[in-house]
């Protein structure tokens, strides 16, 4: 059974889950991707203000294909996490709960997750057609100007993903790995 | 001598490449169909279950498979008895990226002056062309979205002629596990040996246009893919890294002569998004 997330999100919704639960978000979140991360790092390490509230949301790394006319948005998959590693810890500290995206995140974002209270999602990538399914609305909130890059709210209906490393230190991609790798 | 117009490779590259990033091709569709019956993970089968129905939206609504459409790859194959007149190729083969762009709602994904400013450049291009003569009158394009999760990922050695075939195979394997779920597997590998490191990398991503389940037409080199694909199987990543038996599908090696003292290996790691696309004029 899916566990049901409704963002904003409280750390409890977060520390509630275990690596390999499978999860359903319904709500608003936000896309972010490499160049949006860095205008918000530099602007986090600046303390300055936000162009959006990130205290209990979700960011999910994606940079969308324009949408055809009547659609809110185009193929929308999880972009590769690793990129974004280096901006997360500051990202986490404004109180971020779930990041989403696909591939392994470096140790010391796992850390900054338990430390945080925050969880770590995959979605599947090379669905995007499938994903964006699940879109229902979507408007860009800042920084139009990086095309797919800028950050746009996305209303979700039921976004499938699984938790990868929750708040407890728990790594799906490792169990998974270990629990299926033969000796050759 | 045989005449065309540029014109016609424009409209040719623009449909190719807009067919290959709503539709898989059918021999990838079968890959994940037989990987679904091999995965041993409940987890894993879901995962392909996804990339199945992922394919047959994508192809119903003309909505691209993946949202990074990738890196323009275009293979052009001109027999030497044509004569192309028009714009230059090169340009119409560009004209027919961003045109692709435009009509097909696919995303801008390419800066210029990686070094200095990153500056999108709005329309997907420039694309990267590989041009071949050939005999005869012959005219041919194959177009290759390459996106960036699994290109990123993608390795070169110059290994020693003492490692051998087995530092070859040993390459590729570790090359998939030091990926581990970042490139969107299942994957497909393309293996390039031989030449010098940049004709290796060349004949790495040639080798990703060969369809799935085709196997080298040399049974030596045949076996060689195969004892790649099984030790590749057996590291456990899985579909999309949550661990499984099934981490590739299919791996292509291509060879050609090198140096005395060379051993170039490339592994150009393709993503399940396996799209290309090919045509005649």
């Amino acid at each position: 059974m899916a566990v049901k997330l409704k963002p904003p999100l409280l750390v409890g919704d977060v520390t509630s889950l275990r690596a390999g639960d499978e999860v359903l978000i319904t709500g608003v979140i936000y896309t972010a991707r490499d160049a949006a991360h860095r205008r918000l790092a530099e602007l986090i390490e600046h303390r300055r203000d936000l162009p959006l509230e990130l205290e209990g949301q979700v960011i999910y790394y994606t940079g969308p294909t324009p949408p055809s006319p009547g659609r809110p948005t185009g193929s929308a998959g999880p972009t590769t996490s690793s990129r974004m590693d280096p901006f997360t810890p500051a990202i986490l500290s404004r109180g971020v709960r779930a990041l989403i995206g696909k591939g392994e995140r470096s140790q010391t974002v796992v850390e900054a997750l338990q430390s945080h209270g925050a969880v770590y999602l995959a979605a599947v990538g090379g669905a995007g057609a499938l994903l964006a399914e699940t879109v229902i609305a979507a408007e860009p909130v800042a920084y139009r100007e990086l095309g797919p890059e800028a950050i746009y709210r996305f209303r979700v209906k039921d976004f499938p993903a699984v938790v990868v490393n929750d708040a407890h230190g728990g790594d799906l991609f490792r169990s998974g790995r270990d629990r299926y790798r033969r000796r050759s | 001598m045989r005449e065309i117009n540029t014109a016609a490779v424009t409209g040719l590259v623009s449909s190719l490449y807009q067919e290959a990033n709503f539709s898989l091709p059918a021999d990838v569709l079968a890959a994940f169909r037989n990987a679904t019956q091999l995965e041993k993970s409940e987890r894993g089968r879901k995962v392909l279950e996804s990339l199945l129905e992922n394919a047959d939206i994508a192809a119903r609504g003309r909505v691209p498979l993946c949202q990074d459409t990738g890196l323009a790859v275009v293979f052009v194959r001109i027999g030497q008895d044509v004569h192309l007149s028009g714009r230059p190729l090169a340009e119409a083969v560009n004209e027919g990226v961003a045109r692709a762009q435009k009509e097909g709602c696919l995303r801008a994904s390419v800066v210029n002056s990686p070094c200095l400013r990153r500056e999108n450049t709005g329309d997907n291009t420039p694309a990267v062309i590989h041009e071949e003569i050939v005999p005869g009158e012959a005219f041919d394009i194959a177009v290759l979205p390459k996106g960036a999760g699994s290109e990123n990922m993608s390795r070169l050695r110059m290994l020693r002629p003492a490692d051998g075939l087995t530092g070859v195979i040993n390459f590729a394997v570790e090359t998939v596990e030091a990926a581990g779920a970042q490139p969107c597997p299942p994957v497909f590998l393309g293996v390039g040996v031989g030449g010098t490191m940049d004709r290796a990398a060349g004949l790495s991503k040639q080798a990703l246009l060969r369809p799935a389940g085709k196997a080298h037409t040399d049974p030596e080199l045949a076996a060689v893919e195969q004892e790649i694909l099984e030790r590749v199987n057996a590291v456990g990543i899985g579909p999309a890294g949550l661990g499984g038996t099934v981490t590739c599908l299919g791996v292509a090696l291509e060879e050609v002569p090198c140096h005395i003292a060379s051993l170039p290996v490339a592994v150009n790691i393709q993503c399940n998004c396996a799209r290309r696309a090919s045509g005649s004029l």
